[in-house]
């Protein structure tokens, strides 16, 4: 708050050297995000229409139900509801898996930190797509996971195709976006705190509750948000590991970005944009009244 | 005497095989303020983390009232600590703060509220109990620290330097404060500090550390007029320290002079180290005099002068009330009850001639010390 009033008053000289960050903001960030609602709101001839913007809550197709007959079901509504459900599971499955491994890279040596934040980071220099094959090799009927568990003898598992195939891939791929922001607010934890803790009557689970829980809450939101985002709106993992069958928002903007229709494809991106942004100002909101360490 | 709540049994303890602690065994007793007091690296804060339960022993036992708790964490002894620098709650305010030990045992929701405002008036924060503890001020902060430690009620308060980062001015008035709070409760204390002057000013007792063993135990007045040895005598207040021969019981001889003194029971002709402290010598005319010297530099300390006198190649120093000037000579009388002998050891030769002293010197050192730990 106080450096945004600075720099208001800010002198010439901040207002030219913060000048090519501010042009880069508006080319890079501003005018693509306009030309998606410019899209989103206009037909093929450029006039305004909200035709797209209704056709992702009216558009219906028929699915056969559960009794056997045909059903009619809101296409667009249907995908948005699993992207969220999707994303909320690799999310919560993140969290699980992250906050652990956070809390014991934060106390292990200097050195052990650098090489476990190191090895977390490495998968994140390869290319996604690559990341993703690797998985549907590993993942396959007749893939490594499954001679591997042939050859105990354990019997097969069918899991691409599957839901939970896609969750791995989503969980593989976003893990590390949970792990940093958390690793980096338990590392500046006092341990002193912990300690204290103790001394006053904590035995270890009172301590994780009401000592390290809510002290690395802004970590625990900022990796939500930073894994939720990408997860709800990611498309391929979807396509590869899901056998198709879990068609997502990401992969709906980008069938229909590849069938040519820009302005409906730019429709369902700015109905998600809002969504996400409504998201996070919530998220935003309750960090701040209820957690130590909001702005 | 009370009764002991607190034995440490010849504990000894490394890091990394480097030996901290060397064979302790100390007696704290039932509703003593005891200080441990030393140079920084002595291993007075482990020995303090041992008692809190945040380190075990590599070797020997510690008893609380009678029995072993070498292994008990620190949640389960009916023992608290105040941190250096306090460690408070930053997501807690206040009120929490001190209530944390209380809402962890269960205790019902009124008594919580009884007992938070009573210790809180007693560290005197009334009407604090909703503020942010990272809006306080140090002194602050430390009475917080200080409420939420005793507010469970705790046998025994560990104190860890809890006054190093206070002012000076605060710092005096929190010494005061501690004392008359340890009264009060009667909870037994064991301080930590490195600040001798604080240590004589609050303890009934004081354990005297160096190099991970203690040197001596006793009241204030013990430990500063009947030091056991050379550290001793340099660590609390100013000495001088002098090589001296035991003629007789009752006459010893120094700096080329016999003196009669009111110690004995040492060997005939038994060399000794001979502590006379600054403000015990007086200074006359130099034909009066047991010593003669010359000055080598006069200090305006505020209540006194500081002089330092060159006698035979040794530097002693002097405080006293008289103005003598640079280059003076002077003559240096020493009553028999103003010299105390003590044996040789380890330390002897290592402490009290004033030859390379400055003030600042001293402060430098200090500061440094500080930054280490």
């Amino acid at each position: 708050m106080r450096q945004e009033k600075k720099s208001r008053r800010g002198s010439l000289v901040t207002g030219v050297t913060s000048a090519p960050y501010e042009l880069w903001a508006v080319i890079f960030i501003l005018v693509p995000l306009a030309f998606v609602a410019y899209y989103a709101f206009t037909d093929n001839a450029f006039r305004f229409t909200t035709a797209n913007v209704a056709r992702f809550f009216t558009a219906t197709s028929s699915v056969t139900g559960a009794d056997g007959d045909p059903v009619q079901t809101r296409t667009y509504l249907v995908i948005a509801w699993r992207s969220v459900k999707l994303a909320v599971i690799a999310t919560a499955v993140c969290l699980l898996l992250g906050y652990p491994l956070a809390y014991i890279i934060s106390r292990a040596s200097a050195k052990a930190q650098k090489t476990m934040m190191t090895l977390i980071m490495i998968p994140m220099w390869m290319n996604f797509l690559i990341r993703t094959y690797a998985w549907m090799t590993i993942l396959q009927d007749t893939g490594i996971l499954n001679n591997f568990l042939a050859a105990l003898r354990l019997g097969r598992v069918h899991i691409i195709g599957t839901q939970t195939a896609v969750i791995i891939g989503m969980v593989y791929d976003y893990l590390p976006y949970m792990i940093l922001p958390l690793y980096s607010i338990m590392a500046k934890m006092d341990y002193r705190l912990i300690e204290a803790a103790r001394d006053l009557g904590c035995a270890p689970a009172g301590v994780l509750r009401r000592v390290i829980l809510p002290l690395s809450m802004p970590g625990v939101v900022n990796g939500i948000t930073m894994v939720l985002i990408p997860s709800i709106s990611t498309f391929y993992i979807s396509q590869k590991l899901g056998d198709g069958m879990f068609f997502l928002l990401g992969d709906a903007i980008e069938g229909q970005y590849v069938a040519g229709n820009l302005h409906f494809a730019a429709a369902i991106a700015f109905i998600l944009m809002v969504a996400l942004l409504a998201a996070m100002a919530l998220m935003r909101h309750l960090t701040d009244k209820y957690t130590y360490g909001g702005q | 005497m009370a009764k002991k709540i607190i034995e440490l049994k010849n504990i000894t303890k490394s890091f990394d095989g480097q030996v901290v602690l060397d064979n302790i065994s100390l007696d704290i007793y039932d509703n003593e303020f005891l200080t441990l007091l030393g140079p920084s690296g002595c291993g007075k804060t482990t020995l303090l983390r041992l008692i809190g339960g945040f380190e075990t022993p590599d070797a020997g036992d510690i008893l609380f009232t009678g029995e072993r708790i070498n292994d008990l964490p620190p949640h389960k002894r009916n023992v608290n600590t105040v941190f250096q620098r306090y460690a408070l709650f930053p997501h807690l305010n206040v009120f929490e703060n001190v209530a944390f030990p209380l809402r962890e045992r269960k205790v019902p929701r009124d008594e919580i509220e009884a007992r938070v405002t009573e210790m809180l008036s007693m560290v005197a924060l009334t009407g604090f109990e909703r503020r942010a503890v990272t809006s306080l001020s140090g002194g602050q902060q430390q009475r917080v620290a200080i409420a939420r430690s005793l507010v469970g009620r705790p046998q025994v308060l560990l104190l860890d330097e809890p006054l190093a980062a206070l002012d000076l001015k605060l710092r005096k008035d929190m010494q005061q404060e501690l004392k008359k709070i340890q009264k009060a409760t009667g909870v037994t204390f064991v301080f930590v500090t490195h600040d001798q002057e604080e240590a004589l000013s609050m303890s009934d007792t004081i354990v005297v550390i160096s190099e991970g063993r203690i040197q001596q135990i006793g009241t204030s007045l013990d430990v500063y007029n009947e030091p056991k040895n050379a550290f001793v005598a340099d660590f609390i207040g100013e000495s001088n320290i002098v090589d001296g021969v035991m003629l007789a019981d009752r006459s010893v001889s120094f700096s080329g002079h016999t003196f009669d003194c009111v110690d004995g029971g040492f060997g005939k002709n038994e060399a000794v180290d001979v502590v006379v402290r600054p403000e015990d010598v007086d200074i006359v005319p130099e034909e009066k005099g047991h010593l003669t010297g010359v000055v080598t530099s006069v200090t305006f300390m505020g209540v006194h002068y500081e002089v330092i006198v060159d006698i035979g190649g040794f530097k002693w120093m002097i405080q006293t009330t008289d103005f003598v000037d640079v280059d003076e000579h002077i003559g240096l009388f020493i009553e028999p009850d103003a010299i105390h002998i003590m044996k040789k050891s380890k330390y002897s030769g290592l402490y009290g001639d004033y030859a390379s002293f400055s003030n600042e010197f001293d402060e430098l050192s200090d500061a440094e010390s500080e930054a280490d730990e």
